[in-house]
């Protein structure tokens, strides 16, 4: 028996709140008592719904009257910038900061029409443009395992929250490793599910062909939970698929090898190829492959993105919502630039037509790798949680620290991060499942078996 | 790839409708130096025959029937809004007079 209720899964939570162990309305007023107790150290959260009390009496109201939802009475954390509606959504930048949504995004929608209840907006890099959560306007959140440390971005916030257990879950997006990096750094499970397969509906847009919502949870278990309520078509998103999951039974594991140089912290390697050690004494088969084109991922990636920001940031102009253009943030100004100047006349040939071509030769990387093997395994980060100012005012450091995330990213491929270990200092490490597209099932399967078979992800920060 | 000069600062930000302050233009002007110095990776990729990648699916002509759904009141769609005249968007003028 877990003495804090905080510290529930969200299968254990659910079970409790069907078996009528415990109430949703004593469960958020636990997370509150949380988050005012731990909160002011890491800063996770930069708005709370204080309606969520209300909400909680109305669930367990509704639970009484017979009620069955799946995540009904369930307390969770959205990223800040995925809208809420009338709830203050400020994309962690000063020009967004009184912006109060008119609706839901639809991955929000569908967790709340399964009766989940919002405890608050989680901080992030603004727009989602970083890997630390340092350029947020509202300052950084710091690592529940070590308040010096970043817990990794830009999912940052919603990170630190699962893992000082601030709430049950959260939710992130992940454009180029903002689900899976946080997620490692933090001890945590995140997963950046396939393109499409989640709508971004009321995402506040990053780069319209990358962007992806995603669960980030405490176990594998309650990622597929959250998976399956979002997942699937959805007519205000053009991009959401019809496809349908596939699922193998025999799987086969490949080990890219490009992923365990460009100087990996050693601790990581170790650990992550102990993981897949562990998965072949249990069942599924190693196999090395090479993926040669990932070392141009970063490149492809910071030509791409930028691109599709300066696009996407247009609609900024300080008259319909928001303030002047000049209160952008300077990570948000960089990239509008280098965006801009990547599609300017006389330009667009070289990079963003260039970086396009390479895109598709590492998609290809991937599809060449997916006939030898099911899923690859990799480190998520090439290094452990770094200190907070270490790399920030150099960007194209900071741009590197992306390299084993982005590929999945340009493929449009899901990935798993999952807990696998710390290091000597007592940091996470995380290592990431990838599929090809469509295999989320195969993925979940993978990781609930490594996660049967370790305890990585039941270690908690002492806060 | 030669640095990013000032002029060709002062034009993207131009492009971009943003408006820098002197320490921007210094500041940003180096660090995107080297952010499209390392860029220049990528010419060691023959590209020859490869058709360009610009998203991961590959739908086309999504449709949807053209009915009328509930839609944001004049209201709401001002409510986020901080130059709103008589129910109106206010807009800076397009054109000046001289």
């Amino acid at each position: 028996m877990k003495n804090n209720l905080c510290e529930l899964t969200l299968v254990e939570a659910k079970n409790k709140l069907e078996n009528k162990e415990i109430s949703s309305f004593e469960l958020v007023e636990s997370f509150f008592k949380q988050i005012k107790k731990v909160d002011t150290k890491i800063k996770s959260y930069l708005t709370l719904d204080e309606s969520a009390l209300e909400k909680a009496k109305e669930c367990d109201q509704r639970r009484k009257r017979g009620e069955e939802k799946k995540l009904l009475g369930i307390p969770y954390a959205v990223k800040d910038v995925l809208s809420t509606k009338n709830l203050r959504t400020t994309a962690s930048d000063k020009i967004l900061e009184n912006h109060h949504p008119l609706y839901d995004a639809t991955v929000v929608d569908r967790i709340n029409k399964e009766g989940a209840i919002v405890l608050g907006k989680t901080n992030c890099d603004p727009f989602a443009f970083g890997c630390s959560t340092e350029n947020s306007a509202f300052g950084p959140t710091r690592n529940p395992w070590d308040l010096k440390r970043v817990p990794g971005g830009s999912s940052g916030g919603s990170a630190a929250a699962v893992a000082a257990d601030e709430c049950v879950f959260a939710l992130g997006t992940d454009t180029g490793g903002s689900i899976r990096q946080p997620a490692a750094f933090c001890n945590i499970v995140g997963l950046k599910p396939t393109y499409g397969v989640f709508s971004r509906y009321g995402l506040l847009a990053m780069a319209s062909s990358f962007d992806c919502p995603g669960p980030m949870t405490k176990t594998v278990e309650d990622a597929k939970l959250i998976f399956n309520v979002i997942q699937g078509k959805d007519s205000l998103d053009a991009t959401s698929s019809e496809e349908t999951l596939t699922r193998k039974t025999k799987l086969r594991i490949g080990l890219p090898k490009e992923y365990y140089s460009f100087g990996i912290d050693l601790e990581i390697k170790k650990s992550v190829i102990q993981a897949a050690k562990t998965l072949e004494k249990n069942g599924f088969s190693l196999e090395e492959v090479s993926l040669p084109y990932t070392k141009y991922g970063i490149a492809v990636y910071y030509i791409l993105v930028p691109s599709e920001i300066s696009s996407n940031m247009a609609r900024y102009d300080g008259i319909r919502y928001g303030q002047e253009r000049k209160s952008f943030s300077d990570e948000v100004k960089r990239r509008i630039m280098l965006g801009t100047y990547a599609l300017s006349a006389g330009y667009y040939d070289a990079f963003y037509l260039k970086a396009s071509k390479v895109r598709a030769i590492i998609s290809q990387d991937f599809k060449n790798a997916f006939k030898k093997v099911d899923l690859l395994l990799s480190p998520v980060s090439p290094t452990p949680p770094f200190e907070i100012g270490e790399k920030f005012s150099d960007p194209l450091q900071m741009y590197l620290e992306d390299i084993l995330t982005v590929n999945m990213n340009l493929a449009g491929i899901p990935s798993l991060a999952i807990p696998c270990g710390f290091t000597k200092a007592g940091l996470p490490i995380g290592m990431q499942i990838a599929g090809p597209r469509f295999a989320e099932e195969s993925i979940f399967l993978v990781g609930k078996t490594y996660q049967e078979l370790t305890s990585w992800h039941k270690e908690k920060p002492k806060l | 790839m030669a640095k990013l000069t000032r002029k060709a600062v002062l034009h993207v930000a131009k492009l971009a409708n943003l408006k820098l302050s002197e320490s921007e233009i210094v500041r940003f002007g180096s660090q995107l130096t080297n952010v499209l110095d390392y860029f220049e990776n990528l010419l060691k990729v023959e590209v020859k025959n490869v058709p360009p990648l610009f998203s991961p699916v590959k739908q086309k002509n999504i449709f949807r029937d053209d009915k009328i759904r509930p839609s944001l009141s004049q209201s709401e769609a001002l409510s986020n809004s901080k130059s709103v005249y008589c129910g109106y968007f206010k807009v800076k003028a397009i054109l000046d007079e001289k």
